[in-house]
């Protein structure tokens, strides 16, 4: 309890003077507050160095001043969010996860900014844009990033061990196999219980899509027969031994990556990235392929990740807001710059083939076509109805995979686990719901 | 309200009649008002509401709060999770609670023994974990827990012996505690070296006369007349056992082995900010705080006359 309430102080305390800082620095930029109307926009986003992108919207725009304010990525910014609303004090502008908008929409965080946005809708693809309108006629965000998936892997180990790259996952099953008996201390891969995105990712690939809407009625479908095939897939290299099951993101993980124990991960376009940041020594010995297939001669893939640029409804500048959320997100400079500073590959058409990607990520000198490959990919990428519990059906997974490894129990039940756990929630919150 | 003491300050008494205490309070009852009963009295108030969605919920309107009744406590006391999760906590006390106050005790009693060297930089020593916010504590030993990166590993590994998997789903519960004594002992240490050093030296001057061993005037004497202490120490670390949070939740992205539900606390947090449902959460909040108080003051009660018999007669 002592500790509890030291670190509650702490916080508070942290919490004031940021408060204070937030105070100090709005003073010093409303000086012109009296000659001409400046907006102020507070912007919470992830993106590394988006402050550089920022910079250049205030250097253009002198009556609509953005702070930027960095935030943890995904879930934790959501969690955030949804308490600063209710709180009454949200940012004008937050960077949201796809997955995330239902959620956010449902307990009315966004605005809709249909008749603020012109014909941004020309920049993006249907299925990116579908997915901030939420298949109606409002518009709830602009596409930012997205992230097809693909597979990354060890070009050097695999030829050391003899391996070829899979392209089906049958393939794939025997290169985890052959990769055990050539290095029994390695893994080809792992199974994370860790990573509900991923998996939903994975699932995307096979054809999934565990919510859908018919009228006004949801409905529900995480154990549908292409997720069911996924996990039973994973499950049976588990029990093999073939895959490991350790979560992702871990310390363990990381040095799994820099020493040469795992030698793939299926992971998204923003994968460069993260082996730059956790696998620093391994730079030049990776390269990229397009998922393995379910179907031999098939082009599919799955999404892991991808974001947009939201206006709150509690913003007093919806506006304004709007007209940044645009700028930043097809303007031809201020995505370039994204691309450059933030890293993000761009859910903007134009961008995407743009001279920002002409070439390819630092990680990854050994493969110079590398953003003509991920273009070929992502325009690959399936559909997904993402629902107004995503968060709720995410942290089943985690819970139950993370048992059924625990258990070493086989993943079918977990994802039983998964239905009737997102089910029940949607029901118990008064949803209109199928089934 | 009452009559003055003096008869002098009868008259002034009508113009300022008794303000000043008042004013003295103002600020504690203000404070308290605000910080404590207020949220008490909001959660209290959320744990009858709840959410009712109607439609897809997707437009505007269509989520609104309603009276729930007992719907969230019936959920709470029907939730097979909060309760295994509350035995795991047990389980958990029963390793922490004997092994951190007994240590705390025993660190307390060497420091004390008059041939003890070192004795300040001992008693630095054995408090300074409690000085490392627990999450810092928790990831330092999340990193000597996981066998890729743990030193332990290395070496047995050099010894050509498989270390075992500490995170694992059979060492997990001794892992924690093994964080909470670890971060815990000092604090329990200062707390009964404090009153130790509180005792009359010439009570163990004249044991000493008397013929008492070391032993005997811990054992006898000193261990006896720090019970308040012990217990004092027992209480505030039956509560922060019953809060268990921070440790399992840092540890938990690096194993499978810990759900987000795995304490009660756990579960509230999740309830609250994963699936955003304040109002079963703060009904699981009550519930709990109502079983600490109960455990808290039954402890207390149990001990009662032990720990304060003396002072009573």
């Amino acid at each position: 309890m002592r500790i509890a309430r030291r670190r509650t102080a702490a916080v508070l305390l942290l919490g004031v003077s940021l408060f204070a800082a937030a105070c100090n620095s709005g003073g010093d930029n409303g000086g012109g507050t009296k000659t001409d109307e400046k907006v102020e926009l507070t912007f919470w986003t992830w993106v590394p160095n988006i402050d550089k992108v920022v910079e250049k919207w205030n250097s253009t725009h002198p009556n609509i001043h953005v702070t930027a304010s960095k935030q943890a990525q995904g879930d934790e910014e959501v969690t955030k969010l949804l308490t600063a609303a209710k709180a009454g004090s949200p940012p004008d502008l937050a960077q949201v996860e796809y997955q995330a908008l239902p959620t956010l929409v449902s307990n009315d965080v966004l605005a809709d900014i249909k008749d603020k946005v012109g014909n941004a809708k020309s920049d993006f693809a249907d299925g990116v844009w579908q997915t901030v309108t939420l298949g109606s006629d409002a518009v709830y965000a602009i596409p930012q990033d997205v992230g097809p998936m693909m597979l990354y892997y060890r070009e050097d180990l695999f030829k050391k061990y003899g391996l070829t790259v899979p392209k089906t996952w049958e393939e794939f099953a025997a290169t985890a196999r052959a990769a055990r008996k050539k290095a029994p201390k390695s893994y080809l891969t792992t199974f994370s219980s860790g990573d509900p995105g991923w998996f939903v990712g994975l699932a995307q690939q096979a054809g999934a899509s565990w919510w859908g809407v018919n009228g006004d009625t949801w409905s529900v479908s995480v154990n549908d027969p292409a997720t069911k095939k996924v996990t039973d897939y994973w499950s049976g290299l588990v029990a093999e031994g073939v895959v490991d099951s350790k979560p992702m993101y871990t310390p363990e993980w990381n040095k799994s990556l820099n020493d040469g124990t795992l030698l793939a991960w299926p992971s998204a376009i923003w994968g460069p990235g993260v082996l730059a940041g956790n696998a620093a020594d391994t730079k030049g010995k990776w390269a990229m392929a397009p998922l393995p297939q379910w179907v031999a001669g098939e082009n599919k893939t799955g999404s892991w990740g991808g974001s947009t640029t939201a206006v709150t409804e509690g913003s007093k500048h919806k506006d304004a807001a709007a007209q940044f959320a645009v700028w930043l997100n097809t303007d031809p400079e201020a995505v370039a710059a994204l691309v450059r500073e933030g890293g993000i590959y761009p859910a903007s058409k134009a961008a995407q083939a743009g001279p920002a990607l002409a070439t390819a990520p630092d990680f990854f000198p050994n493969q110079p076509d590398f953003y003509v490959t991920a273009k070929g990919i992502a325009d690959t990428a399936a559909g997904f109805t993402f629902g107004p519990n995503v968060n709720v059906a995410y942290s089943a997974y985690k819970d139950a995979f993370a048992k059924a490894i625990a258990d070493k129990a086989p993943f079918g039940g977990a994802l039983d686990t998964m239905q009737t756990t997102t089910l029940d929630d949607l029901k118990k919150a008064g949803f209109k719901v199928a089934g | 309200m009452s009559v003055d003491a003096t008869p002098a300050g009868r008259s002034r008494k009508r113009t300022a009649p008794n303000l000043v205490p008042y004013v003295f309070l103002a600020p504690a009852v203000v404070l308290f008002t605000l910080v404590l009963l207020v949220p008490i009295g909001y959660t209290a108030y959320l744990s009858f509401r709840k959410v009712k969605v109607s439609g897809l919920g997707l437009g505007k309107g269509s989520r609104k709060e309603i009276f729930a009744g007992l719907d969230n406590y019936q959920a709470t006391f029907t939730d097979p999770e909060l309760w295994a999760g509350a035995l795991r906590v047990l389980g958990y006390g029963a390793i922490l609670l004997p092994a951190m106050l007994l240590s705390a005790l025993l660190f307390a009693l060497l420091l004390d023994a008059p041939r003890t060297r070192f004795a300040r930089f001992g008693r630095i020593a054995i408090f300074l974990p409690y000085a490392v916010p627990s999450v810092v504590a928790s990831l330092l030993w999340g990193f000597l827990y996981l066998p890729a990166v743990s030193p332990l590993h290395y070496v047995l590994e050099r010894f050509g012996v498989e270390g075992p998997d500490l995170l694992g789903q059979g060492s997990i519960v001794g892992a924690l505690a093994n964080i909470g004594v670890w971060g815990g002992v000092g604090f329990n240490m200062i707390v009964i070296y404090t009153s130790l050093r509180a005792i009359p030296r010439e009570l163990f001057e004249s044991a000493r006369i008397d013929g008492c061993s070391e032993w005997q005037i811990a054992w006898r004497i000193k261990i006896p007349l720090v019970t308040p202490a012990l217990i004092m120490t027992t209480v505030f670390s039956l509560i922060a056992t019953l809060q268990v949070f921070t440790e399992p939740t840092t540890l938990a992205p690096m194993t499978n082995s810990l759900s987000s539900t795995w304490t009660p606390l756990m579960k509230i947090y999740r309830d609250a900010f994963v699936r955003n449902d304040l109002y079963s959460a703060a009904a699981t909040s009550i519930v709990i705080a109502g079983i600490t108080l109960i455990l808290s003051f039954g402890f207390l009660r149990a001990v009662q006359n032990r720990a304060f018999g003396s002072e009573d007669q």
